[in-house]
C-alpha cells in the first residue's frame, strides 16, 4: 500500500507520484509496477512503467507513473488525489540492460512510451553516456514531457502527426538522419507495437542494436496468467515469451514482429482449445 | 516485494486438514490449474509450500506454442483467456519445473491435458513415480480430436474412458476437472468416478466470448475463451451443490470466483472438500496466501474447530430437492 503525494497532468496524461521508498530502490528504467484499480469495478491489476524515481528528499522514497486515463481503471486513477493509498506490486520485468562501455544511446518514444525512456536517459547520462531522443505522437499535447527531453539529452527531434509540434509524421521518418548525426550505436524504443515494428525494422537495416519496451494486455504482471505474450525466435526455436517476466524489454532483433497476433504454424489444432 | 511469514498461521487452534479420499491436504486452499505458473514465480511473494496443494498448469504430451494475443480481456466481474495450452510439455516439465516443487516441499498436483484418450494414459505413465506429486488432475475440458472436437467432459463415456486410462496408468489419486458447459454435471462427476477417478474439480471456465463494437472484432485473437473470476461463482457453488448431492462421498475440489475467505466457505458448505484459487490470484499475488490466513480466523470466529464441520453443511430450509429447482 503506497500513499500517494502528488496527482498531476502532463500534456495529455496524467501523472502520479507514490511515497514507495522500496519501489524506488529497487526500480531500475524499463521496469513497471502493477496497481490494484478494485474500486473502480475493474477485477484485475493495470500495468505501468516507471517514468520517475527519487531515493533520496524528505519522502524518502517515491516513484511516479505517466498514464493515458482511457479506460475504467486508469479513469478512477486519474481521480485519485494527494494522501489517498493504492496497491502497488512492483518492481515487475526486467529492466533496459545497459552498455557495457559509454557509446552513444538514441531513444525512441510514443506517446507515453516516452515517460520510461527519460528514467532511462537519466540512468545513462549519469553513466557518462551521450543520449539522442526522438519523441513522436499523434499531435502536440500528446508529446510526453518536451522539456524534460530536452534536458536530459544532446539532441531532440520530435514528430507529430498532425504536424502540430516537430517533423509533421511519425518516429522512423527521421530515425536514420538522427542515427547519422548523433553517431548513436544503440536504440532504446517504447511506444504502440505498430511504432516498435517500424524501429526495429529500421534498425534491421542499419545493424544497430535495439532494445523495446511493449505493451501488451496482462491479467496478473507476475508471470502466472500465460495472457502477454510475444512470439520471439529463441536460439533453439519459437517460443512465445511473456511480456511480465521475459520482457517487458526485448531485444527487437528477435521478436517475431510479423507473428504477433498471428495464429501459430506449429500448432495447428490450437484455435480448438479454450 | 512483501513476504509474509506462513508460521503465523499455524498459531491457530482451528484444524485445516482435509482429506480428498486417500489425499490428505494440511488445508483445503490449493491453486486452479494455469492460475499459478509453475509454482515458482509465486514463490517471491511468500511460500507457496504453505498451501495445501499447487495445481500445477496443464501439461501435454507435447511442448505447445499456444494461441496468438490477444489472450485476454477482463469482462463484467470476470475475464476471457484464450491461451490454448501454452506448456513446455510433459517431459521438459518433469525435469525443469517438478525438481524445484520437491525441493521446496510444495505438494503438488499436475493437471494433464490430451487429444486422444491414448493421450491420458501416456501422460499419466510419464508421472508414474514423479516424486512430490501427491495426485494427478485430468483437464477433460479439452477437444477429443477422434470425437470431432468434442469435448471429453461432454460426454459420460469419454469422460469415463479417459480418467479410467489415467487411473489405471497411475497409483497416485486421480481428479477430474470438468467442464460447467454440460446438461448435467452430476452424471458426468459419476462417470469420472465410474473411470476411477477419486474426486472432482469443478468447475473449469464457462466458454464465453467478448465483441469490440467500435472495431466489429472479437476481443480475444482465438474469438471465444474461458470465463473465469467473480461472474461464474453462482455457476460453480451450483455445480459443487449438484455433485455433492448427487454423490454425497465423491471428494470435491470446489473453483470458479474465489476472491473472499466467504467465497472460501461457502464452497466448503455446498460440499467441496479443499477449495481452488484462481483469477484471484492475477488480482492479488497474494491471494491464495491471505485466504490460508482468513480462513482460520472465520472459523474461529463462527465455532468450526476443524474444516470438515463445513463440508457440506448447507442448511437448505425445507429440505428443497436438490438441482430439482425449477425456475
Amino acid at each position: 500500500m503506497c500513499e500517494i503525494l502528488a496527482s498531476r497532468r502532463i500534456g495529455a496524461y496524467h501523472s502520479l507520484t507514490f511515497v514507495a521508498p522500496e519501489l524506488a530502490e529497487r526500480t531500475e528504467p524499463g521496469q513497471f509496477v502493477s496497481v490494484a484499480v478494485g474500486a473502480s469495478g475493474a477485477l484485475l491489476r493495470r500495468p505501468f512503467s516507471v517514468f520517475a524515481v527519487s531515493k533520496h528528499g524528505p519522502w524518502a522514497g517515491t516513484v511516479e507513473i505517466v498514464f493515458d486515463a482511457v479506460g475504467n481503471g486508469t479513469r478512477w486513477l486519474a481521480e485519485r488525489t494527494k494522501h489517498d493509498v493504492v496497491d502497488i506490486v512492483g518492481p515487475l520485468g526486467r529492466p533496459f540492460p545497459l552498455p557495457q562501455k559509454p557509446v552513444g544511446c538514441l531513444l525512441v518514444g510514443g506517446g507515453y512510451g516516452a515517460a520510461p525512456l527519460l528514467y532511462l536517459a537519466q540512468r545513462l547520462q549519469k553513466n557518462g553516456t551521450r543520449t539522442d531522443m526522438v519523441v513522436g505522437a499523434a499531435t502536440s499535447e500528446r508529446v510526453f514531457n518536451a522539456i524534460e527531453a530536452k534536458r536530459l539529452s544532446a539532441s531532440v527531434h520530435f514528430t507529430t502527426e498532425d504536424g502540430s509540434l516537430g517533423r509533421h509524421g511519425v518516429v522512423t521518418d527521421v530515425l536514420d538522419e538522427v542515427l547519422e548525426n548523433s553517431g548513436a550505436e544503440v536504440i532504446y524504443a517504447c511506444g504502440p507495437m505498430p511504432m516498435l515494428a517500424a524501429v526495429a525494422r529500421v534498425a534491421r537495416r542499419r545493424r544497430v542494436p535495439c532494445q523495446v519496451a511493449v505493451e501488451e494486455a496482462m491479467a496478473c504482471g507476475v508471470g502466472v496468467c500465460w495472457t502477454c505474450v510475444l512470439p520471439y525466435r529463441r536460439k533453439d526455436g519459437p517460443a512465445n515469451l511473456r511480456a511480465c517476466v521475459e520482457g517487458p524489454v526485448f531485444n527487437a532483433a528477435r521478436i517475431a514482429w510479423d507473428a504477433i497476433g498471428q495464429p501459430l504454424a506449429a500448432a495447428p489444432d490450437d484455435e480448438l482449445t479454450p | 516485494m512483501i513476504m509474509v511469514d506462513p508460521g503465523t498461521l499455524r498459531a491457530d487452534k482451528v484444524r485445516l486438514t482435509v482429506d480428498l479420499g486417500p489425499l490428505e491436504l494440511a488445508n483445503p486452499i490449493v491453486t486452479a490449474s494455469g492460475c499459478f505458473g509453475s509454482g515458482q514465480e509465486m514463490h517471491r511473494f511468500y511460500d507457496v509450500s504453505a498451501l495445501g496443494a499447487v495445481v500445477v498448469k496443464s501439461l501435454t504430451l507435447e511442448p505447445r506454442l499456444g494461441l496468438p494475443t490477444p489472450r485476454m480481456v477482463e469482462t463484467s466481474s470476470g475475464m476471457l483467456n484464450a491461451i490454448g495450452l501454452q506448456n513446455p510439455g510433459i517431459d521438459r516439465w518433469l525435469a525443469e519445473d517438478l525438481p524445484w516443487l520437491q525441493a521446496h516441499g510444495v505438494p503438488t498436483i499436475v493437471s494433464i491435458a490430451g487429444k486422444t484418450i491414448a493421450d491420458y494414459r501416456h501422460l499419466a505413465e510419464r508421472l508414474r513415480g514423479a516424486e512430490g506429486v501427491i495426485a494427478i488432475e485430468a483437464n477433460i475440458s479439452c477437444p477429443n480430436v477422434e470425437d470431432r472436437n468434442t469435448v471429453f467432459a461432454c460426454k459420460e463415456a469419454s469422460t469415463r474412458d479417459a480418467i479410467a486410462q489415467v487411473t489405471r496408468a497411475c497409483s497416485v489419486p486421480v481428479f477430474a476437472k470438468l467442464t460447467p458447459d454440460v446438461t448435467d454435471i452430476a452424471a458426468i462427476a459419476a462417470a469420472a468416478h465410474a473411470g476411477g477417478a477419486t474426486g472432482v474439480s469443478v468447475i473449469n471456465t464457462l466458454l464465453g466470448m467478448a465483441i469490440d463494437a467500435d472495431t466489429a472484432r472479437p476481443c480475444l485473437g482465438a474469438v471465444t475463451g474461458g470465463l473465469s473470476g467473480p461472474a461464474i461463482k453462482p455457476v460453480a457453488l451450483r455445480a459443487v451443490h449438484q455433485i455433492h448431492q448427487a454423490l454425497p462421498d465423491l471428494p470435491i475440489i470446489g473453483m470458479g470466483g474465489v476472491f473472499t475467505v466467504t467465497d472460501v466457505v461457502e464452497f466448503l458448505l455446498a460440499g467441496a472438500s479443499a477449495v481452488a484459487i484462481g483469477t484471484a490470484n492475477f488480482a492479488n499475488p497474494l491471494a491464495a496466501f491471505e485466504l490460508l490466513a482468513e480462513l482460520p480466523r472465520w472459523m474461529a470466529d463462527h465455532g468450526y474447530a476443524r474444516v470438515t464441520e463445513l463440508r457440506g453443511a448447507l442448511q437448505v430450509p425445507g429440505g428443497a430437492p436438490a438441482g430439482g429447482t425449477i425456475t
